[in-house]
């Protein structure tokens, strides 16, 4: 008979020992515990961080790491507009022009065009014009447009053939889709040479009705034969659907507005001028779109698996998506197909300076990959920057005293802590504005229309308000000074914009000592007075003059902000009560024009003063036409002057034509200016080519990585700290003892 | 205890209904058609025909609940809440909103779900009875004492705390793990290790002294003192005792949230960049999304009568004297 020894457990063991042992034996687990520790301790020096979220090899590469805080709805061109879908896609998609990288005041230049558009003007007649034509005789402006021969697609599933010569990957059955839920599912890829077609497919992409673009309407008001394309692409796409087809091509059907005119050059026909089309012509709207991947996209069983044009780009750009997962990441590898460009050689002394031209005439883009994590919370994102392990990063107010010391005289600087670190902080003025706004269609603060005197008494009104309220006093309390007061709506770094006094508002301030200086609220008072109401106090009721603020803001982080508001209106004796609703019933309550008050912001589609004074022209106007006229401002000296300047080239005349309309706002007060917001970036010492531009959305190509000091500083800066750890062992291991103590004396004691 | 399931499961469908109803209901007092197509469409530029398009689209210009212009059973039949809500009983969930297919994204963000709320779940539920033993074992005595005091303090610190103190601490200050993250496969373990040891942390101060009270209340009874008068050790008396006649009130706590386990945590994922079906609920009420909030719902719902199922079913297996009739 065979017997077997079984090897015991170290809690037999411990329970065949006695008490003495037990405490020895401890001791040898804590020898042991000690040497792993130390072996930690040693593993820790040198070797890759532990916390580093990315793989370790990819520490010294040319990898962009960086965050987004919102997944992106849209990513087809014909229907993003928002910044953070723009991040992505304005990497892969190229319309014809894009703006130079370093020039200021903001410039646009060819990026696949051959060069500049060609613009020519005709009259009713079809008779050319000169270009200083007077806009009202001007029926078509024709823009024409080449673009550069040899640029290619990324490579995609949708260009694929197979030997014969058919398409690889369409016509799809729903057995071909069988275990295909990602485009990296569709092995085999291609690429085919960039058309004029494809930009005028994306042109008549943003008419069809089912892709809802954002600027449909507008394009409407301008391109030739628009409307009636889209009705007509919408009749044929409704057939299309009721015959079981899900893709509708628009190749054949005509827009009168749009036309190829050779392999590499199209135009497109506007009725009448709009200067400012051109601007279009630099965002992802106008991207061109190949109407294979449409189709491709299109076929029955893609939508089920997510498969969409909506989720998977497909451009010319230097990057494509190479991972789509906005739920944690999203990855833009680089395009092996992208067309030479070159790293501008023209810039500023000061961007000399700053070693912004040291990569002139390189080929871009000079990184590899570039991985964004979603981040939703603020507090693990600027951790992460600090550890070294995104490159950039904005600054939350949380974290900006931090970050951020304001000097004596106001300018903004970084802590010692942050300099210790190398990072580097970038400001500029953004293009955009945050206002104040008075519903002008209210009897009480925009005054009976058909009534000067009325007229009259709510302007002063206004002015008193706009006076009284201290956006000095906003900016440094709820921006941390991040950004400047407002005197206009045209922010700084577009045209029209004033600076020191001759851009001041007098309503407002008043020019002492070389700055601006708001006016005393006396003066405000004697508006006040001046008005109708003396004190604040509300002849027909005999109290408190009441007016409304209506708000989506709502919960106990706005009501600091909400009180401040009530503060600013008591100055002057008026009762302002806030009506906070959600953002839902706020947009409602625009639309219909019940509010009284408001607060709105705006930001630049594109540099042009027009993108600003638009806010504030009659004809578009929020209640009758839908528009952003969210005042609902209507003065016919104003629109007949929009008219005007809308379609002049900047200069002189333009400037003067600008100040007027300005200043008649600054009278009329319709807006309270409120401030230009300010934006604070921060960048580490190996984050290169990194000037902030407030315009362009595909600045990723000019950015550059030094990888060898990243990895260097993310080692330095994230050695894992263990002697805590340890120290915590040791004490519950003691605290341990007394335990067992304990126990092993229970185990032995007698019933009682 | 067949009969039985049936008949659980028959009372599922009108509990269902009205779970359906009542966040129908709810969503749209505060949401109306317009403004979800306004949410979707974005702030610029948005004509009221773009809206319009929206809604015919996805067949939300129709009444909610009634539609008075109809006649017959297309009264009830041609509404909102009919074509939206009738899919969801064969487990289509559609598409949402932005146009994404539910069911497909549900299947996708589910295991990251999984990956942390089942370790958070087996292993505070090995500590918090561990430790609740310890407690009961030596109850009365400082330990006891020390321990309840423990407990309650660590019942008092909100979750929050427990989650930005855990990334600073241990990510941040002593660079031990990423401070936020998610990848698959083999490098998931480096992601999840936080988010664990928080998640078990936060719950040991209610779970141990939850469960101490149920030990205590066992540790007392008669079975008790005779497994000790027949010379057992207290290691047997409380493993194989104690523990096992306790396993009915913790069963109905553990069972019960095993299959919404599925459905994640809200602010562990959102914290820590998980992509999980908690953020996803969280996005689609954000965004506004009718047709996932809808389908998190009742996939919830489903669930959760499934737990109270599995409960029941437990009891059984747990407990040999109960009968399911």
């Amino acid at each position: 008979m065979q017997t077997r020894t079984r090897r015991l457990w170290p809690c037999e063991v411990a329970d065949k020992l006695p008490e003495s042992r037990i405490l020895f034996k401890i001791e040898c687990i804590s020898k042991y515990w000690f040497a792993f520790c130390l072996g930690l301790l040693l593993t820790g020096c040198g070797a890759p961080p532990w916390n580093n979220p990315y793989p370790a090899s990819e520490a010294g590469d040319d990898v962009f790491y960086s965050s987004f805080s919102e997944r992106p709805k849209h990513l087809d061109p014909a229907r993003s507009y928002s910044s953070n879908e723009w991040a992505f896609i304005s990497q892969v998609y190229e319309p014809p022009l894009q703006y130079h990288f370093l020039k200021r005041p903001y410039q646009l230049v060819p990026q696949t065009a051959a060069r500049m558009p060609t613009l020519q003007l005709f009259d009713s007649e079809g008779r050319l014009l000169p270009e200083d034509a007077d806009p009202s005789s001007v029926a078509i402006s024709e823009y024409r447009i080449s673009i550069r021969p040899g640029i290619r697609y990324q490579p995609h599933p949708a260009f694929a053939r197979a030997p014969g010569g058919d398409f690889r990957y369409w016509p799809l059955g729903e057995q071909d889709l069988l275990n295909r839920f990602t485009l990296n599912d569709f092995a085999e890829v291609a690429t085919r040479e960039l058309t004029a077609h494809d930009y005028v497919y994306q042109i008549k992409r943003l008419a069809l009705r089912s892709n809802h673009s954002p600027i449909a309407g507008l394009m409407g008001e301008h391109i030739e034969d628009f409307v009636a394309f889209g009705k007509e692409a919408g009749a044929r796409q409704e057939i299309d659907l009721a015959e079981g087809r899900l893709w509708t091509d628009l190749r054949p059907i005509e827009m009168q507005g749009v036309k190829v005119l050779d392999r590499y050059t199209y135009s497109i026909r506007l009725k009448g001028m709009y200067p400012q089309f051109i601007y279009w012509l630099a965002m992802n709207f106008f991207a061109p779109m190949p109407w294979e991947a449409e189709r491709f996209y299109a076929q029955p069983g893609m939508a089920e698996r997510n498969i969409t044009l909506n989720w998977y780009p497909v451009g010319t750009g230097p990057f494509m998506l190479s991972e789509n997962n906005p739920n944690l990441r999203m990855v833009l590898a680089r395009n092996p197909n992208y067309h030479a460009e070159a790293y501008p050689g023209e810039g500023s002394e000061q961007d000399r300076q700053a070693g912004l031209l040291e990569d002139a005439g390189k080929p871009m883009p000079f990184l590899d990959k570039a991985v964004y994590s979603l981040e939703k919370e603020a507090i693990p994102r600027w951790n992460k920057f600090l550890q070294g392990y995104y490159d950039n990063s904005g600054i939350a107010s949380d974290s900006f005293d931090e970050a951020i010391q304001i000097g004596a005289s106001g300018e903004a600087r970084l802590t010692p802590d942050m300099r210790a670190k190398g990072i580097e902080l970038d400001t500029a003025v953004e293009t955009s504005v945050y206002y104040m706004g008075f519903n002008m269609r209210d009897p009480v603060v925009g005054g009976d229309r058909d009534d000067p005197q009325d007229r009259e008494r709510a302007r002063k009104l206004r002015q008193a308000i706009a006076i009284a309220i201290d956006w000095e006093e906003y900016i440094s309390i709820f921006n941390n000074g991040r950004g400047e007061p407002a005197h206009g709506p045209i922010p700084p770094g577009i045209f029209g914009n004033q600076g020191g006094e001759a851009g001041i508002n007098p309503v407002v301030y008043r020019w002492h000592k070389g700055r601006a200086e708001r006016r005393a609220l006396e003066e405000a008072k004697q508006l006040l007075s001046e008005a109708g109401y003396p004190d604040g106090i509300d002849p027909g009721t005999g109290t408190a003059l009441v007016l409304y603020y209506d708000t989506a803001l709502a919960g106990p982080g706005s009501k600091s902000m909400l009180q401040w508001y009530v503060k600013q209106f008591q100055k002057l004796g008026i009762q302002l009560v806030v009506r906070s609703t959600d953002y839902n019933r706020f947009q409602e309550k625009m639309l219909k024009g019940s509010a009284q008050i408001f607060s709105w912001g705006w930001n630049a589609d594109y540099p042009d003063p027009e993108n600003f004074l638009f806010l504030l022209y009659g004809p578009n106007s929020k209640i009758e036409h839908q528009g952003e006229n969210a005042a609902n401002f209507s003065h016919p000296e104003f629109d007949r002057l929009f008219d005007r300047m809308k379609n002049m080239p900047n200069g002189a005349e333009r400037q003067a034509l600008i100040d007027r309309m300005v200043g008649l706002l600054q009278q009329e007060s319709p807006w309270l200016f409120g401030f230009f917001p300010k934006g604070f970036s921060l960048h580490h010492a190996w984050y290169r080519n990194a000037r902030p531009h407030l315009m362009a959305n595909n600045t990723l190509k000019y950015k550059r990585i030094d990888g060898e000091l990243r990895a260097r500083k993310q080692r330095d800066w994230n050695r894992p700290v263990l002697w805590p750890v340890i120290v915590l062992g040791v004490l519950l291991l003691i605290s341990v003892i007394p335990a067992i103590r304990d126990f092993r004396a229970r185990e032995r004691s007698r019933a009682r | 205890m067949m009969a039985y399931i049936v008949r659980r499961t028959l009372y599922a469908i009108p509990i269902l209904i009205g779970v359906n109803l009542l966040t129908f209901l709810l969503f749209f007092v505060v949401n109306s058609p317009d403004d979800m197509a306004r949410m979707h469409l974005g702030a610029k530029r948005v004509t009221v025909e773009a809206i319009q398009q929206w809604k015919a689209e996805r067949g939300y210009d129709r009444p909610l609940v009634i539609n008075t212009s109809a006649e017959g059973m297309r009264r009830f039949t041609d509404t909102i809440f009919f074509d939206k809500s009738l899919r969801l009983f064969a487990f289509d969930f559609g598409q949402s909103d932005s146009g994404r297919n539910i069911g497909h994204d549900i299947s996708q963000r589910m295991w990251p779900s999984l990956a942390i709320a089942v370790p958070v779940m087996l292993v505070g539920l090995l500590v918090n009875i561990t430790f609740s033993l310890l407690l009961a074992f030596f109850r009365g005595t400082y330990l006891d004492f020390w321990g309840v005091v423990l407990c309650v303090t660590m019942m008092s610190i909100s979750g929050l705390f427990y989650i930005i103190g855990g990334q600073v601490l241990l990510g941040k200050l002593l660079n031990l793990f990423p401070i936020s993250g998610y990848d698959v496969g083999a490098h998931a373990w480096k992601f999840l290790v936080l988010p664990v040891i928080i998640g078990v942390v936060s719950s040991i101060g209610s779970g141990s002294r939850w469960y101490r009270t149920l030990f205590l209340e066992e540790i007392n009874k008669d079975f008790v003192r005779s497994a000790r008068a027949k010379g057992l050790s207290e290691q047997r008396v409380l493993l194989g005792h104690v523990l096992r006649n306790a396993l009915i009130p913790i069963l109905t706590g553990v069972v019960v949230v095993l299959p919404t386990l599925f459905m994640g945590s809200l602010l562990l994922e959102s914290f820590f960049g998980v992509p999980g079906l908690g953020s996803y609920t969280i996005d689609a009420i954000e965004r506004q999304d009718f047709a996932i909030v809808r389908a998190m719902v009742f996939l919830g719902a489903v669930l959760y009568i499934l737990g109270l199922l599995m409960t029941d079913i437990s009891y059984t297996i747990a407990d040999p004297r109960v009968r399911l009739e």
